[in-house]
């Protein structure tokens, strides 16, 4: 797609978007929390963050909720990322732009948890 | 941190944490004046003298998790070895104002980095937030707010499509005031 480069460009894609949104009733099938505080920060959350608004665009998934939950408590685990889906939610650490690619692909959509990297359920 | 852009996530961050309703990040770019200035300003809960005395002890932090809060304390050492500096004002109740200064041309000043993507990662996780941006680069100003945003995108700022869009804009806006097509 081509780089958005003004308001009315922005005003044309509020429109591609509400096709999208017209799918989704009340709340979110799927929640992400992103962990960002200053470690989180520091260990690339924003680049994951990045890289998992850019994986749902190339899917069209729009089901989805994203939270930020500020430090988890989990700091050696930095970046950590939490999904949310069927009433489970399951912890990832150490998280890179790559992988958060892949927990969307498997895990945000199509409900396959990533075991290997996951590091809490509850 | 690698670039100041995440910095400044990272104290927009105290800001929510603060349960700040309205944020403000002014960033000024001044090369006759070989100024680079960041503000951020929230209406959270402030801060209280005794706290405000020790907010750059990397030993005190207001969270029930750890015992160190690095962020403000290494900033304060980046910048005042790039010959500029960092002030916190705060009042309990009313709000807090961050102002952080660098001598542009310090060999060891970080680069501002990727703004956009702070901008987009603070509406991806908090649209509810007020939050505005005005940026200057040598007289030139753009500004922008969350609520414009919400104007022209309403309940669709928070997908994915809407987002990446809005970082392509700001990244556009950016660079055309540092004098790029």
């Amino acid at each position: 797609m081509d780089k958005i480069k003004s308001i009315e460009e922005l005003r044309k894609l509020r429109e591609q978007a509400q096709a999208f949104l017209k799918t989704r009733q009340g709340e979110a099938k799927v929640k992400v929390y992103i962990s960002m505080g200053t470690v989180g920060i520091a260990a690339g959350a924003r680049d994951v963050l990045l890289a998992i608004l850019d994986e749902l665009q190339k899917r069209n998934f729009t089901d989805v909720q994203i939270i930020e939950r500020g430090s988890m408590g989990l700091d050696v685990e930095e970046p950590v990322v939490a999904v949310e889906r069927d009433g489970i939610r399951v912890y990832y650490g150490h998280v890179t732009p790559e992988m958060a690619r892949e927990i969307v692909a498997s895990h945000v959509i199509n409900g396959q948890i990533v075991s290997d990297w996951v590091i809490a359920k509850e | 941190m690698k670039e100041l852009s995440l910095n400044i996530l990272d104290i927009i961050e105290n800001s929510l944490k603060a349960n700040a309703k309205n944020i403000e990040l002014n960033i000024l770019e001044d090369d006759n004046k070989d100024l680079l200035l960041i503000e951020v300003r929230d209406d959270g809960v402030g801060m209280d003298e005794a706290l405000l005395k020790e907010v750059f002890d990397p030993f005190t932090t207001t969270s029930k998790n750890k015992k160190v809060g690095l962020g403000l304390p290494l900033l304060k050492l980046e910048a005042e070895s790039c010959d500029g500096g960092i002030s916190i004002e705060s009042e309990k109740g009313k709000g807090t104002t961050v102002k952080i200064c660098f001598r542009k041309s310090h060999i060891d000043t970080p680069p501002l980095g990727d703004i956009a993507s702070t901008i987009v990662s603070v509406v991806a996780t908090h649209p509810e937030i007020n939050f505005r941006y005005r940026h200057e680069v040598n007289g030139k100003v753009f500004e922008i707010s969350i609520e414009d945003l919400k104007k022209i995108c309403n309940e669709t700022i928070c997908t994915p499509l809407v987002l990446n869009g809005i970082r392509d804009f700001l990244n556009e806006q950016i660079k055309s005031l540092h004098g790029g097509a």
